[in-house]
């Protein structure tokens, strides 16, 4: 590129016009693939999963699915956002608690007590739990609890410009606190044991199988539902300048916009997706307690994202879904070692594609298009 | 020293107005009581050793680093404003080294630019179509037709247009440039400084540069700073002849050929 302003002044019209044509007809083929990909997954999970795998297997799908919503979050503020969250179990229990105890009192029924809160308790219902009664106000806390919380946490941490290793520090500690909480406050939240022996889903029956089938089919459509907003996310004026705070932070300042407000929108964004993931795992897992919300679940979430392309829109569902899978597969065939060989599947993928499982199908995509472009 | 235009607002030009700007490093004053009128309609340039405060002072202007005195413009004083709030008052720069977004295409990088005139909710819309004073700028700088490459893949001048085009789509009235024309070729430099001249009417454009053919061949005004302070204000003609002038930098700018 030798680059003086007259070499680079577009060649003869009609040449000029037609090649810069075939040029965007190219670019939209490529950002239209984002959706492909989602219309693929459409299918499988709604179409193909449904008629081959059994109920109980089924089930599992489901809560594969809500790791995948928490990931498409992560995937926003980590891969586009370089914000690495490695504490988003917070957000998932949030979501998670807040339907469990709605849950809960469905199961304990009008006007009761849950039953650990008989047990360990005062057997009075706190005034804080008293809300979760409404199923309405307990579907608003879900959105609107973990938003205000990132919102808070994301302004506090970002307008101080802390980042980096600081900021994954944090998250992870506030984790490791939420999930000592949930353990100690054992009458306000059935401590170690969490909320179980739920048996209805806003009036629905836990135990029938028609039921849980619906139950699956919601955590679906929301998983694809974040993709379809996480693809015009992407898209849109916030998704390019999101990508800019991450590889120029200082530059975006000199731009006219503060790149805290961009991250905490970010950050919020990726706090309510892992919400929603936690909220419906309730339902499909029958139970929550503080593992499934505690440091380890929060790094098998980034750990998924990792694997399947962190800054790519599919990746990080993906990853999740794969890391889902891989734990339940690994763990019924090899009890002992199944740990080991997820360690070493990580190691692998990312010696050989640094980029995630996702990063394959564009840059197969695009020598496909190249050899196709030669021929023609 | 004297102000070579008493009353810019007399005559309806817009002006940047520098006074006692003070910047301290631990005792160590990089700028020291500087004052300095810039105004509109004129390719001013800002000259000096290596170490004389000339980046520092756009830093500070421009909410980098922190620096007493006043800098005003437009009734306001930037040096109590944050980076982001002085762009969207009119006053933008660029950086010595091109630091453009890679990733994203020329077209993306100038309208990511123009994100100040656009309302929260607009921005979670995409891009549909260019907008007129993106593609007013994509002309300006001469990169209509590598629009949709990305940013990355452009050589080095053509990275330093594209950070002009993005201020002029930030549509800022006042512009510092921090050695736009560095590493150009010949050929290069010609075709940014008539660049320059042409944004430079309507506009306070303010060129940090060391070349002083560049230097010669468009500036209108000359501000030369030493260790932190102004030494001398004038056309090219009026430094070169200033034996201040001669004495600290000429000196040096036949040391600076030397490494050429």
């Amino acid at each position: 590129m030798s680059g003086t302003i007259t070499e680079t002044i577009p060649e003869p019209e009609t040449t000029g016009s037609a090649h810069r044509a075939a040029g965007r007809g190219r670019s939209i083929a490529t950002s239209l693939l984002p959706l492909a990909g989602i219309a693929i997954l459409a299918l499988l999970l709604l179409v193909v999963a449904p008629a081959v795998l059994t109920q109980f297997r089924l089930n599992n799908l489901g809560k594969y699915c809500c790791y995948a919503i928490a990931a498409v979050g992560i995937g926003i503020a980590w891969g586009r956002g370089g914000m690495l969250v490695l504490g988003q179990g917070l957000f998932f229990g949030l979501g998670a608690y807040a339907m469990g105890m709605h849950l809960k009192l469905e199961a304990a029924g009008p006007d009761a007590v849950p039953d650990f809160m008989l047990n360990f308790g005062s057997g009075v219902l706190p005034a804080w739990w008293e809300p979760f009664r409404s199923g309405a106000f307990t579907l608003v806390a879900i959105v609107v609890v973990p938003a205000v919380v990132a919102g808070v946490l994301g302004l506090a941490v970002f307008k101080r410009r802390i980042k980096g290793a600081y900021f994954a520090i944090l998250s992870q500690a506030l984790t490791v606190a939420f999930a000592a909480l949930l353990v100690s406050q054992i009458k306000y939240t059935g401590g170690q044991t969490g909320l179980n022996s739920l048996t209805s889903f806003f009036g629905y029956n836990l135990y029938d199988p028609v039921n849980k089938q619906m139950i699956y089919f919601i955590t679906a459509g929301l998983l694809l539902l974040m993709l379809l907003v996480t693809f015009q996310l992407y898209r849109s004026r916030f998704g390019e300048l999101l990508l800019a705070a991450r590889d120029g932070e200082e530059r975006v300042r000199f731009l006219g916009h503060d790149p805290a407000n961009i991250k905490v929108v970010a950050f919020v964004i990726a706090a309510v997706m892992a919400s929603i993931g936690g909220a419906m795992f309730v339902p499909l897992a029958g139970l929550i307690n503080p593992r499934e919300v505690n440091a380890l679940a929060s790094i098998m979430l980034i750990a998924g994202v990792a694997l399947g392309g962190r800054a790519s829109l599919l990746g990080p569902a993906l990853g999740a879904l794969a890391v889902g899978f891989g734990r339940t597969y690994l763990s019924e065939s090899f009890p002992d070692q199944w740990t080991y060989f997820l360690g070493g599947l990580f190691i692998i993928v990312i010696l050989l594609i640094p980029f995630g499982l996702a990063s394959v199908f564009p840059r197969l995509w695009r020598s496909i298009d190249r050899r196709r472009g030669v021929a023609a | 020293m004297t102000v070579h235009i008493a009353s810019p607002d007399e005559r309806g030009l817009d002006y940047l107005e520098i006074r006692g700007l003070t910047v301290d490093f631990d005792g160590f004053r990089a700028i020291d009581g500087v004052d300095l009128t810039l105004l509109q309609g004129q390719v001013h340039f800002l000259i000096g050793p290596n170490g004389a405060g000339k980046t520092t002072l756009v830093d500070a202007v421009t909410g980098l680093v922190r620096g007493t005195g006043h800098v005003g413009y437009r009734g306001q004083d930037l040096l109590s404003m944050r980076s982001h709030r002085i762009v969207r008052a009119g006053v933008g720069r660029t950086f010595q080294t091109a630091t453009v977004f890679e990733e994203l295409s020329v077209l993306q990088n100038l309208d990511i630019a123009g994100g100040v005139h656009r309302s929260a909710w607009g921005m979670f819309r995409s891009r549909r179509g260019v907008p007129t004073y993106v593609a007013e700028a994509l002309e300006t700088i001469g990169l209509a037709g590598l629009r949709d490459r990305p940013a990355g893949v452009l050589a080095h001048g053509q990275k330093q247009w594209l950070e002009i085009g993005m201020l002029l789509v930030q549509d800022a009235k006042v512009m510092l440039l921090d050695e736009p024309v560095a590493g150009m070729s010949a050929e290069e430099r010609e075709e940014t400084g008539e660049l320059l001249r042409r944004i430079g009417a309507e506009r306070t454009v303010v060129v940090i540069e060391h070349d002083m053919e560049f230097v010669r061949s468009y500036a209108d005004l000359v501000t030369v700073m030493h260790a932190g302070k102004v030494l001398a204000e004038g056309t090219v003609a009026e430094i070169q002849a200033d034996p201040k002038v001669q004495e600290v930098y000429l000196g040096r700018i036949a040391e600076g050929a030397e490494h050429a």
